[in-house]
């Protein structure tokens, strides 16, 4: 047996003779691994996304909205039916153990003013709870209160994107805005939460009091309900024992007979985004496996090399036999020959693919994320490839009979 | 025991099916060569010549018959193991001289004693001494191609004396070379025969290469027909002098 590093050189050595053809052989196993590492990090990218933006709405959320009205066959879509009202959502929090927290919730544009600037925004009427459903926090100033609710004040807080739109640089806190020509009083800033994964700027937005908003600001020709009921299960073992809970005191307010359809909708946003979470997965799935496949044909293209090769140097195995090689040793010698085909071409292909994938970050403004796995997965691949597709070859030129390959010519 | 020791060797090719279609390349040769002879094979083609060097080079094996090289029996070797005995025992020297093409001359001699795993400083150090043996010192790091035809049969020999093997086997080493080439490389095929004690045999079908051999042995159709010393040896004056540093 002959040590490792002199094999090593000699395979170094004979696809250093061949430049262009050891520089092309590779060229598919780049292509191939940085397709892997691209697919995968535009795949992750996106999962990891919509992860954030779980992060970022809360986490074991359910949503009840109205039900839609079905009106001589046309069924009108959600919410087109207000059912629900603010006593619902008090006797969800009363009677429902699996629920952590629940907050009515109603909303429509509104322009708003202050001194001479306007801006038209999104006002939802809340209360004090639906900043621990979203896991949100108040940057300056305060929440609203039971007694905001209950007095209907005229307070509201404001998001960031808001208060640079009508103060500028000035402290909201105190300052009196009109909604529609109401006056409120700002009395907090949110934190600022950034885009949603839909492209929605999250902080333009202004929060008042839902007693007050249906009162004063929501034109609605339906008084009293409320456009839907946000809810935080106590953990994540609950929600689907709260989502039961919600569904069955429902139908006893709204007193639904057993073969009557609910008018009113229970959705568990957790779930929502777990599906969109596997879409993605499946995705990127079969990207990658896509991708895989131009990794293979980069193998069938070293196997292909390989075989040439062996051929062309058939005199030179004749000759290396005649002085001492084994057929282990050609093997091996033929074999690290297609290894570092592949792996110096994996090396490549994951720098170009790294590089690639931000690219695609930077000019397609998308989220790419490269994780440890996908570098492991896109070498240890190519590493594998060089083997086995090098192994037939590598095996054939250890075959071959002395005397008849020094006679070849 | 002689260090190449065979004894009726029989090797046959099929060139069909049925009886009639075996072919005896040789048909039960015998044949002695003691430690420190050098000896000529003569033939014409198809005489059998080269089947018997690929045979007592262990590059073949006969299909009956008994071979014992340096007291090894090789008949009964696997086939791993003959290049190891290959590699240890045996010196090649070739017609078309055989050297791995883009490969420097140093690295041409070092190969052998990759296979035999010798480590790499030892092994520049022993090609760099083999290579000036043959004289060549200078001309290391050039490739075949840069070489001339006797450069390159010298760098030949280089590889074939680097593992100290006792025997060195040359088929046609002169084939291919000019005369005065052909020459300098028998002499330096004497001076490695009588100043380092090697076993040489050599195959050739020109009477004059032939005569630089002290035993001469000629084959027809697959035996030996005649086997006897060489009377008239060239004994060039010229080969020691020129032999460099043999």
């Amino acid at each position: 047996m002959i040590d490792f590093s002199s094999t090593f050189k000699m395979a170094l050595v004979s696809l250093k003779v061949n430049k262009m053809r050891s520089i092309l052989t590779s060229l598919g196993i780049i292509i191939g691994v940085s397709a892997v590492i691209i697919m995968l990090a535009v795949g992750q990218g996106a999962s990891v996304k919509i992860q954030k933006d779980m992060a970022s709405m809360g986490s074991n959320l359910l949503m009840v909205s109205s039900a839609s009205v079905t009106s001589g066959g046309v069924r009108m879509g959600q919410g087109t039916r207000p059912s629900l009202t603010l006593k619902d959502a008090y006797a969800i929090r009363k009677n429902c153990p699996s629920v952590g927290y629940v907050a009515p919730y109603s909303s429509e544009a509104k322009q708003i003013t202050y001194g001479n600037q306007n801006w038209s925004t999104s006002i939802a009427g809340t209360t004090a709870e639906y900043m621990k459903i979203r896991d949100w926090n108040i940057n300056l100033g305060r929440n609203l209160s039971e007694e905001d609710i209950l007095n209907m004040s005229k307070v509201a807080i404001i998001g960031n994107t808001v208060s640079n739109e009508l103060f500028g640089d000035l402290n909201p806190i105190g300052k009196t805005i009109r909604i529609g020509g109401v006056p409120f009083k700002v009395i907090g800033l949110l934190e600022s939460k950034g885009q949603s994964s839909m492209g929605q700027d999250q902080d333009d937005f202004v929060i008042i009091p839902i007693t007050t908003g249906q009162k004063k600001v929501f034109g609605t020709t339906f008084p009293g309900t409320i456009k839907m009921i946000n809810i935080k299960a106590k953990n994540a073992d609950s929600i689907y024992k709260a989502e039961e809970e919600i569904t069955e005191l429902l139908k006893i307010r709204h007193k639904i007979g057993k073969k009557q359809e609910d008018d009113f909708q229970v959705r568990n946003l957790t779930q929502m985004m777990e599906t969109m979470q596997s879409a993605v997965k499946t995705m990127s799935l079969l990207l990658g496996s896509i991708a895989s496949v131009s990794l293979l044909v980069g193998g069938i293209g070293i196997m292909n090399i390989m075989l040439v090769s062996v051929t062309e140097r058939t005199k030179e195995i004749g000759i290396r036999m005649a002085i001492g090689a084994k057929s282990n040793d050609i093997r091996i010698q033929f074999l690290i020959e297609s290894l570092l085909l592949s792996i110096i071409g994996g090396i490549i292909g994951l720098i170009t693919g790294v590089f690639g994938a931000k690219l695609i970050e930077f000019f397609g403004s998308m989220t790419v994320y490269i994780s440890t796995f996908s570098i492991v997965l896109s070498l240890g691949f190519s590493g594998v490839i060089g083997v086995a597709f090098g192994y037939y070859p590598a095996y054939k030129a250890s075959l071959l009979n002395p005397i008849d390959a020094l006679r070849y010519e | 025991m002689a260090l190449i020791d065979a004894e009726n060797i029989i090797k046959t090719y099929t060139t069909g099916t049925g009886e009639d279609c075996t072919f005896y390349a040789l048909k039960g040769v015998s044949l002695k060569i003691e430690k420190g002879e050098f000896a000529a094979i003569m033939g014409a083609s198809g005489s059998g010549k080269s089947t018997f060097m690929n045979i007592i080079g262990c590059l073949d094996k006969p299909t009956s018959g008994k071979y014992f090289l340096d007291g090894e029996n090789i008949v009964d070797t696997r086939l791993d193991k003959l290049s190891e005995v290959r590699n240890s025992k045996l010196g090649f020297v070739f017609q078309g001289f055989n050297l791995i093409s883009r490969t420097s001359a140093l690295e041409n001699v070092e190969l052998p004693m990759i296979y035999k795993g010798i480590p790499p400083k030892e092994r520049r150090e022993r090609a760099m001494e083999a290579l000036k043996i043959v004289g060549l010192t200078g001309k290391e790091q050039n490739m075949p191609n840069q070489l001339s035809g006797g450069q390159q049969q010298r760098v030949a020999i280089a590889r074939a004396i680097v593992n100290d093997a006792p025997v060195i086997l040359a088929d046609e080493p002169t084939g291919n070379l000019d005369t005065k080439t052909s020459y300098e490389i028998m002499d330096f095929f004497v001076n490695l025969n009588e100043r380092m004690g090697k076993t040489i045999v050599l195959v050739t079908h020109e009477d004059d290469i032939a005569k630089y051999c002290k035993r001469i042995i000629r084959f027809k159709d697959g035996n030996i027909i005649d086997d006897s010393l060489n009377p008239q040896k060239t004994h060039s004056e010229d080969a020691k002098t020129r032999g460099g540093a043999l």
